[in-house]
């Protein structure tokens, strides 16, 4: 829980960035302060229970009346203000040093577009267009590169949610978002969706991929290749092409340009498919494009009604697209 | 009488049959517009939906009780913790609390009944109605995927997710529908209750020598009065949308998706105080009375409860940190929420020193509130931690918030419903609550609550949102939600022994007589139950605790209040 | 209970029941017109196509009339007071007609700007707003006139007498309300809005 880099657990107290290390130091403050009036208030309440507990002698004797004390009333309202003076400034520096923080030249810009029920990643400076799986590479103190996420949303409210790197911040349609981290160790961060979007809302998952700067440069340029053809799965294409397919999915350079689903063109060098609910494999790949029901039911991807062969040459076919 | 051997049917005999009688009473119980009746109605009606929305909690426990579960579809879980939620707040905790308000405030100023008793009446069948509209929507309409159209959006229904487009069915329908119509009902007792206790207080009582439980519960009213107000605008903004073409929250037209958020929280944060309130309402009766002391500081708690219901409606943005507001905005809304729990802590200071210096009496009542007390303490600290926005910024949504608005709903505002019914319970039927099973029910259920809502804590803090219908198995969160589960249970097991209390006390008990618990404000001086005119004669009254005068003629209140 | 001494409180008097719970009723009416209002004044400007408040003629005859009725219910409320029912009955007659053109106005007003502007609801945000609003208004106008239509049946009925002032008061404190409210909405709509 309190290791350093990325975790199965995806806990807030495994800061691996500026934000997520800021609001843990800021965490620990607030855990100290309320935790100092828990012992307090809490010790008080436990030494009534037991020191005035009614005694067999009791029986018939009321106790001495006090209706109040305006020195203690004052007493008691003057301390909680003085410890919300100093909570809120403390909290307000940390407000404005996450948000207000200046992007540096060096930062990297991606564009998160929110969809139910996958997340839409662009780099505009890199021409690149993903889904579901982020890269970004590695900032350190001697060479910081931050993320600037900006977040939008194609339909309804989002939120992007990845605890080891920082708060969330949601996607609203019409209503521009942004975030940044600066992720200081190397390897995959997890995360998901935190605002109720609809019935899949639960499998709308997220992969961080935190690379050194030689694995950054390495799925940059992959990234911006488009696909060869292969003629040996010509036929998937083709079946890809006309059985519309290509109406929701982009694959660069062929006609496939649709973007009401995720871009396919380098399916394969993703981990998971349908944002994260199931492994990318070629028999998940099978059962999800027969009926994406087996894995989400409800996401919006209507079975395709192929026959097995044509499902066969499609998987086929997606499986060159590295 | 009539001749026995020729027995005369109908009219002449005067000697109803078993089902005429019968008949009679449940009439009776129909037409009433007596405040005692409709306060038992209310709580009658609360207490049938909190065993349904308990079923629909346990439903969602069972769903998450190992990763990938498949106990329920999606879409039904998705109407379970929608139900689950709007259940609670609106078919739970506002008619429970409103049920006790109309029950104790006129026998607590001295009043016969309530200043409108008619519209009390109609302001429960609205209730009634809209609760019962809302059921409905799991069997009216096929809805999506065959899971009937229950509201499926959340209880808080962000738009545009409610918007045509991408919620088609009627489940949003049936939510702004049967909300809007028991608003109208919530909005009646209100009015009600206001009107009662400005106009209807005896002869003595003026404003500052109520019972605490009345002055609560005119804030409440009062609050309730701009708090319900904006919910009802914001629904009849999206039944516009939806079915006559308004563009209030589409986004497309220059609409916006915040202004749903904003007007949502103004109405949802005030609310959460309009149901607190009545808890702190019932804790300032008991705790003095077990305690056998009066409460301390009684100027300082009104001037306190004002102030909440005042700032509170200051504080609403904190439920959208994550939303995108500047920093500035942000900050203004940490130190606003910061400081209504100051009031709202210094409640609790007042509270232990009432029974300082007591001689505490741990009757079942009392061990609910001293619970209460504990209970409340770690809501507000973790209220705290959330209103810290950056800490927010990585908590909100997750099941941190989950189990800090529990510690408040549950372990504030329910412990303190079941102190106040084995409280009140023998006033209202005449016989008192077994105090064996109370304390079974008590230890038992303090003991789930806390296995559940504590655990729910860590779960959070790993990073599991709220709202998913299940969850990754390798995340590390299935043993949390494992127990969280098993806590889950055994308050169910608690509440099965409450009802049996209830039932077989109401049967068996023992009589309880005006005053078994030798308390000092004026319900107590009625029989029990009290006749429907409440009191013989008019009462009279010179302090804050008239019956502790009447028993202490040497000692009178009268003589040390200021 | 009366054997306390009653050592206070001679004159033990509150206010009328009917007054407080018409003030409550007021205040919650007031919070939904707000939230009506804070959402037609947060979208000024933000319609992206469509009609612009510019089609809007300043309704300067309704108001004048609305207003008045407040004057004319007021009188009527002294009227009563004074038992001369008579008197009543005119200036609350008064009262209603004044009310009614109002409505007619606005009827005619949202004649035009339907069938000549083609200006709905559902147009665009402008629409939805505005019709929202004004429509919310004249809503609590219409409920208004049922209610006075009522008492103005059972004054001819004979029915009405001077112990009623009280609740002829009650009522005319929500009348003064819809016309407050109309202030509040014309100065939004016709003139902070244009």
């Amino acid at each position: 829980m309190f290791a350093q880099g990325p975790q199965a657990t995806p806990s807030i107290w495994a800061p691996a960035s500026t934000p997520a290390h800021e609001i843990y130091g800021l965490s620990l403050f607030v855990l100290l302060i309320t935790g100092a009036i828990f012992a307090v208030v809490g010790g008080l309440l436990a030494f009534v229970m037991i020191k005035f507990r009614a005694r067999e002698s009791d029986a018939g004797h009321e106790p001495a009346q006090i209706y109040g004390s305006v020195q203690v009333e004052l007493a008691w309202t003057v301390i909680p203000v003085l410890i919300v003076v100093v909570l809120f400034l403390t909290t307000a520096r940390i407000i404005f040093a996450i948000q207000d923080a200046p992007e540096p030249k060096s930062a990297l810009d991606v564009t998160v577009i929110g969809h139910q029920f996958w997340w839409e990643f662009h780099y505009p400076k890199l021409n690149i267009v993903t889904a579901n799986e982020l890269h970004v590479p590695v900032s350190t103190p001697e060479q910081p590169e931050p993320t600037y996420l900006r977040l939008l949303s194609a339909d309804v409210d989002h939120s992007f949610w990845v605890p080891q790197l920082g708060g969330k911040t949601d996607l609203i349609p019409n209503h521009p978002n942004q975030m940044w981290i600066d992720p200081q160790t190397a390897g995959l961060y997890l995360g998901q969706c935190a605002q109720f979007c609809g019935i899949e809302h639960a499998k709308m998952l997220i992969r961080v991929y935190v690379d050194t700067p030689h694995q950054f440069d390495a799925w940059v340029k992959n990234q911006q290749q488009p696909r060869t053809q292969d003629a040996s799965v010509a036929a998937g294409r083709q079946i890809f092409e006309t059985e519309a397919c290509m109406n929701c999915h982009t694959i660069a350079g062929t006609v496939a340009k649709g973007t009401f689903g995720p871009d396919l063109t380098h399916l394969m060098s993703r981990a998971t498919i349908a944002a994260g609910a199931a492994p990318n494999a070629p028999q998940n790949l099978r059962l999800w494009i027969q009926d994406p029901n087996t894995f989400k039911p409800g996401a919006l991807m209507p079975a395709m009604q192929l026959s097995d062969r044509q499902i066969d040459e499609v998987v086929a076919y997606l499986s060159t697209l590295h | 009488m009539a001749d026995q051997a020729f027995p005369i049917p109908g009219s002449l005999d005067a000697t109803p049959s078993r089902g005429a009688a019968l008949l009679e009473w449940l009439h009776s119980w129909v037409v009433t517009v007596d405040h005692k009746k409709l306060g038992i109605l209310y709580i009658v009606y609360a207490l049938f939906f909190l065993l349904v929305g308990g079923a629909e909690a346990l439903a969602i426990r069972i769903q998450l009780v190992i990763a990938n579960n498949h106990f329920v579809s999606p879409e039904l879980y998705n109407e379970l913790f929608t139900m689950h939620g709007t259940t609670m707040v609106f078919l739970v905790g506002m008619p429970i609390l409103f049920g006790f308000a109309n029950y104790l405030v006129p026998l607590m100023i001295g009043a016969r009944d309530m200043a409108f008793p008619r519209l009390n009446a109609f302001s429960f069948w609205m209730t009634a109605f809209g609760g019962l509209f809302l059921y409905f929507s799991f069997i009216g309409g096929f809805g999506l995927y065959g899971m009937g159209s229950a509201p499926d959006v959340g209880w808080f229904a962000y738009a545009p997710l409610t918007a045509q487009a991408f919620s088609p069915g009627h489940n949003t329908d049936y939510w702004a529908l049967a909300l809007i119509v028991s608003g109208f009902g919530t909005l009646g007792t209100a009015i009600n209750i206001v009107a009662t206790i400005i106009s209807m207080r005896c002869r003595g009582m003026t404003l500052l020598r109520m019972p605490l439980f009345a002055w609560l519960m005119l804030v409440v009213s009062g609050l309730t009065l701009i708090t319900i107000t904006p919910l009802t605008a914001a629904q009849i903004m999206l039944l516009i949308d939806r079915y006559l073409g308004g563009h209030f929250f589409d986004t497309q037209a220059g609409g916006s998706a915040v202004v749903w958020i904003h007007f949502f929280w103004i109405f949802g944060h005030p609310e959460v105080y309009v149901l607190v309130l009545p808890a702190f309402a019932i804790a300032n009766e008991i705790i003095p009375t077990f305690s056998r002391k009066a409460i301390f500081g009684y100027p300082a708690m009104v001037a306190a409860s004002v102030g909440i219901a005042f700032v509170s409606v200051s504080v609403w943005a904190h439920h959208m940190f994550t939303v995108g507001m500047t920093s500035v905005s942000n900050a203004f809304f940490v130190l606003s929420t910061m400081m209504v729990g100051i009031p709202t802590g210094i409640k609790i200071f007042n509270w232990i020193a009432t029974m300082w210096g007591g001689r505490i009496r741990f009757a079942t009542p009392m061990l609910f509130c001293t619970a209460f007390v504990f209970q409340f303490l770690i809501a507000g600290l973790t209220g705290i931690m959330l209103s810290v926005a950056p800490l927010d910024w990585q908590l909100h949504n997750s099941y941190f918030v989950i189990a800090h608005f529990h510690y408040v709903l549950v372990g504030a505002i329910i412990f303190c419903i079941f102190a106040a019914i084995y409280y009140w319970y023998p006033k209202a039927t005449g016989r008192v609550l077994s105090e064996k099973l109370g304390k079974w029910h008590f230890w038992l259920f303090f003991f789930g609550f806390h296995l559940t809502f504590d655990t729910m804590h860590f779960v959070g803090f790993l990073g599991m949102p709220r709202s998913i219908y299940t969850y990754e198995a390798d995340r590390g969160w299935s043993t949390l939600n494992f127990w969280i589960s098993m806590g889950g249970l055994i308050q169910a097991i608690a509440v099965l022994i409450f009802a049996w209390n209830l039932i077989d006390s109401y049967l068996h008990g023992k009589e309880a007589g005006n005053d078994p618990w030798d308390a000092w404000t004026l319900e107590w001086s009625t029989p029990s139950p009290p006749p429907a005119y409440n009191f013989a004669e008019d009462p009279v009254v010179r302090s804050r605790r008239p019956l502790w005068d009447l028993k202490h003629p040497q000692d009178p209140d009268w003589k040390y209040e200021r | 209970m009366s054997t306390i001494p009653i050592f206070a409180d001679e004159n033990w008097r509150l206010p009328s029941r009917g007054r407080v719970g018409m003030f409550s009723l007021i205040i919650g009416e007031s919070a939904i017109f707000t939230i009506f209002v804070v959402a037609y004044v947060y979208y000024i400007g933000r319609s992206t196509y469509g009609p612009t408040p510019q089609i809007l003629s300043i309704p300067i005859f309704n108001t004048i009339c609305l207003l008045s009725s407040s004057l004319t219910v007021w009188m009527a409320e002294h009227a009563i007071a004074r038992g001369r029912i008579r008197v009543f009955g005119v200036w609350w007659a008064l009262t209603m007609t004044l009310g009614i053109i109002f409505l007619v106005g606005t009827a005619k007003e949202w004649a035009r700007l339907i069938g000549h502007e083609g200006l709905t609801i559902r147009t665009n945000l402008f629409g939805t707003t505005f019709y929202s609003l004004v429509g919310l208004h004249a809503t609590h106008v219409v409920v208004g006139l049922i209610m006075l239509s009522l008492v103005m049946l059972f004054t001819l009925l004979g029915r009405v007498g001077q112990r009623h002032a009280e609740r002829i008061q009650v009522l005319s404190l929500y009348w003064h309300f819809v016309d407050a409210v109309w202030v509040v909405v014309f100065t939004v709509v016709y003139l902070l809005g244009r």
